[in-house]
Order: C-alpha cells, then sequence, then structure tokens
C-alpha cells in the first residue's frame, strides 16, 4: 500500500479535523478515489485516539449515569408500545385457485403500503421517544437551574454576608461571567443608599483594552443589596474586569462618568 | 426484558449485541466501562463538566439508537468512543452541528486494545513518548486535537510558518504510532 506523500502532512490534519476551506475539499476529492489514503485516515485516526485516551481526569458525576439509565428505559417503554406484526392466518392457503390472483396481487400491494406505514410510523415512534427523552432531559435542567435561580433572587431569602470580626461590612460585588453563552449573574451587598437623581451602573472591561461596555443599571435595596442577571451583551466579549460606578439616573451607556463604586480585584 | 449477563470478561462485542436487542443492562454495563474515557476527553476539551456531561449523554444515546455504528472488526470500542467523545466535543465548542456521523468514523489501532490491561500497558507509553516529544511538537499536537484549531489559527498563534506545523501535527502522530509498534 502507498500513501500518497503529497496529501501525507494533510491527511493528517483532516483526521484531526484541523483543515478547512479548500484544503479539505482536496483531501476528500482525493479520498474518494484514493483506498491507501482512506487506510491511512483510519491509522491516523487511531493515534490520535491514543492522545485521548491517555486524557486523566475525575469520573463522571453520578448523576449523569442516572440521567442515562432512565433516557433509555424511557426511550424502550414507548418502543414498546410500538405495533407488533403478528401471524397471519394461513387457513386459506391451500385452497388458492388462478381465478384468486388478481386478489391476491390486490393483497399484495396493500400488505405492501401497510408494511411501508408501519415503517413510517416505527420512525416516527422513535422520532417521538427521542424528543421526548430530550424533553425530559431539558426539563429536568431547567427546574435544577429555575431553584438556583429563584434561591438567588427570592427578596424574602435571608441573605448574609460575612466578614473578619470586627470589620465593619464594605461594599462588595461578585461578578460570574462565562463568555461563551454571555450569561453573567452580579451580586452586590452593603453599598450605601442612592444619592437623589443617581443610579449605580455594571460596566465590563474587555480583555483586549476595548472601551468598557455598560452590564446593567440597578438599584439596591434598603439593605444595600442588588443583582444584575444575564443583561444584554455583545458576542464573545473576554473580561479584563467589572466596575460599579455611580451614575445619573438615565445611565451613561456610552462610558463611566461617574465615580466607581466598587472594582473588581480578579479571583 | 432478556438481559445479557454482564461482568468485567463480558466482551464488548457481547455487549454490543446483547444493546442490539435492546438490553438496557448490556447498555449500562458499556456505559459504566466506557463513561470514563468520554467524559474525560470531553471535559478535556471543553472545560465545563456539564457540557461534558451533554456530549457524554449524546455519545451513549446514539450508541443506544444505533449500536451498529461500532464496526468491531476496524478497531476497539475505546478508542472509537475516544475520537467520537473529542470529535463531539469539538463541534460543541465550536457550536456547531456535529461533522460527522458515529458511523462513518473507523478508527485503526494497531495493535488493537481491546484489553483493558494491552490499553492501560500501551498508554504507559504513549505518555512516555509525549513527554520527550519536543515542546513545540506536542504543543501544536494539543492545540489542534484538544482545542480544535485549525493549523492557520496554530500558526497565528505560534508565529510559525504553515508548513512547520502541519509537518509537526503529522510526525507527532506518527511518533505515537511508532511508540505502539515498538
Amino acid at each position: 500500500m502507498s500513501l500518497h506523500e503529497e496529501f501525507a502532512d494533510d491527511l493528517a490534519l483532516y483526521a484531526l479535523g484541523s483543515l478547512d476551506g479548500a484544503e479539505r475539499q482536496t483531501i476528500e476529492k482525493h479520498l474518494e478515489e484514493c483506498a491507501s489514503c482512506r487506510r491511512e485516515l483510519e491509522l491516523l485516526r487511531g493515534d490520535s485516539s491514543l492522545l485521548a485516551l491517555t486524557t486523566a481526569g475525575p469520573k463522571p458525576p453520578a448523576r449523569a449515569r442516572q440521567r442515562f439509565v432512565s433516557a433509555i428505559a424511557e426511550e424502550s417503554k414507548v418502543s414498546s408500545r410500538l405495533p407488533v406484526a403478528g401471524a397471519t392466518s394461513t387457513s386459506e392457503r391451500r385452497r388458492r385457485s388462478w381465478w384468486l390472483v388478481p386478489g391476491l396481487v390486490t393483497l399484495a400491494a396493500l400488505a405492501l403500503v401497510c408494511i411501508d406505514l408501519w415503517r413510517q410510523n416505527s420512525t416516527l415512534h422513535e422520532d417521538v421517544a427521542s424528543l421526548r427523552a430530550q424533553i425530559a432531559d431539558q426539563g429536568s435542567k431547567l427546574e435544577q437551574a429555575n431553584e438556583v435561580v429563584a434561591t438567588l433572587l427570592d427578596p424574602e431569602a435571608t441573605k448574609i454576608e460575612l466578614v473578619a470580626v470586627g470589620n465593619k461590612p464594605q461594599p462588595r460585588g461578585k461578578a460570574i461571567y462565562e463568555r461563551r453563552n454571555r450569561n453573567l449573574i452580579f451580586f452586590a451587598s452593603n453599598l450605601p443608599p442612592l444619592p437623589a437623581e443617581k443610579i449605580y451602573e455594571l460596566w465590563l472591561f474587555p480583555a483586549n483594552g476595548g472601551a468598557p461596555i455598560a452590564a446593567g443599571l440597578f438599584k439596591p435595596d434598603a439593605r444595600g443589596s442588588a443583582t444584575v442577571v444575564n443583561p444584554p451583551l455583545p458576542e464573545g466579549v473576554e473580561a479584563k474586569n467589572f466596575v460599579v460606578t455611580l451614575e445619573p439616573e438615565s445611565g451613561s451607556h456610552e462610558s463611566p462618568r461617574g465615580t466607581p463604586v466598587i472594582v473588581g480585584v480578579g479571583e | 426484558m432478556s438481559s445479557v449477563e454482564t461482568n468485567a470478561t463480558t466482551s464488548d462485542l457481547a455487549l454490543v449485541t446483547a444493546i442490539r436487542s435492546g438490553d438496557q443492562g448490556a447498555m449500562a454495563a458499556l456505559y459504566d466501562r466506557f463513561s470514563s474515557i468520554v467524559y474525560a476527553v470531553a471535559l478535556r476539551v471543553l472545560q465545563d463538566t456539564g457540557a461534558a456531561e451533554d456530549v457524554l449523554q449524546d455519545i451513549f444515546m446514539q450508541l443506544w439508537r444505533n449500536p451498529g455504528a461500532f464496526d468491531a472488526s476496524r478497531g476497539n470500542m475505546a478508542s472509537w468512543l475516544a475520537v467520537i467523545a473529542r470529535h463531539r466535543a469539538i463541534d460543541a465548542l465550536r457550536r456547531r452541528r456535529p461533522q460527522d456521523d458515529i458511523e462513518d468514523v473507523i478508527v485503526s489501532v494497531e495493535p488493537n486494545l481491546a484489553v483493558e490491561a494491552d490499553r492501560s500497558r500501551a498508554m504507559d507509553k504513549v505518555r512516555g513518548a509525549l513527554q520527550t516529544m519536543p515542546a513545540p511538537q506536542r504543543s501544536a499536537l494539543e492545540m489542534a486535537y484538544f482545542e480544535g484549531l485549525t493549523h492557520v489559527e496554530i500558526a497565528e498563534k505560534t508565529g510559525e510558518p504553515l508548513g512547520t506545523i502541519k509537518t509537526r501535527i503529522r510526525s507527532g502522530l506518527l511518533s505515537l504510532r511508532k511508540v505502539l509498534a515498538a
């Protein structure tokens, strides 16, 4: 077997999915025609699997197993309700005559139609089962997320900040930001009461040194606590820091103009 | 539902055969056998436990629905699942639809590492090879494999010529193959 050397490097990249554009199209076209390069691709994937298998990490959590086992049980339950092709009567088979042929042809055609409909039905059942499992799974995740968010945002929930003994509570904030999904949760506590016609504004300072991005206006409650959840943010911005400033009541959406009140110090 | 007698010595193929007939116990046994591999790879790529759990669920659900996707004559289950896990994790990282159907991914490893003890010995060798590999080569390989970067992105990141990156990745993969053949 001879590998085409001119494709060797690109084949390795293709095995890793690291090739795109015209180079990817060229190698795919070549692979359609070349069995030795297809075999080399399988071996390169095998080589790459060695890299993957060296990965060590924690075991998956028990909840992941429970989720999986529940999902396959649910799918099996739905599948078991599918119609089963039953046995057909054979008692009249030996009494066939030539004049029965047209009727039998019609029956055969009907049977084919029925089989086709049954197959379609099976496929639809499988799709429904899959969707049900996905819905159940998403529902469970959503419920957990809702519980967490409800607790965090519940004005009735007891929120107590712990500080070193003898220290006076200082204004504090905590921003939890996940760039990929643009999720931002921000909590502040012990903020001073707002002066008249003023408001607090949260700012995201991008890691690339770009202009600060307004991340929400907020007013603290009587105890100085406040929360900002998922303000509208542009896509893919890496955060370097977060700052809260005191701004005019309408906010300063272009750039912070007011006094910084609390400033991020990093993790 | 009848269930295949599953224990540590039940072959992967026997489990897959039982799964074909809808044996949930066999599927759970297969999950117990390989979920750590799939999760570890997904977590390494995604760096997010929730996203890694989603990949884990997705891959084993696909295997449950289509156990015939695994072709035992072309390789071992652990290597195949590791490659699928990496592909799916990179798809998730790049927020794109899966690039390959799982049955289209054929993975050949020689010698076959179907037995866990063989696999464990082989991994020791591979880890040793990675440790002795020149740092720029290992780094290029890991950026391509675990970060899903294209060779162009790696070249931009490292400031190295494209051809150098391509060659490093290929020779890095081949050096792992040689270690196993030795």
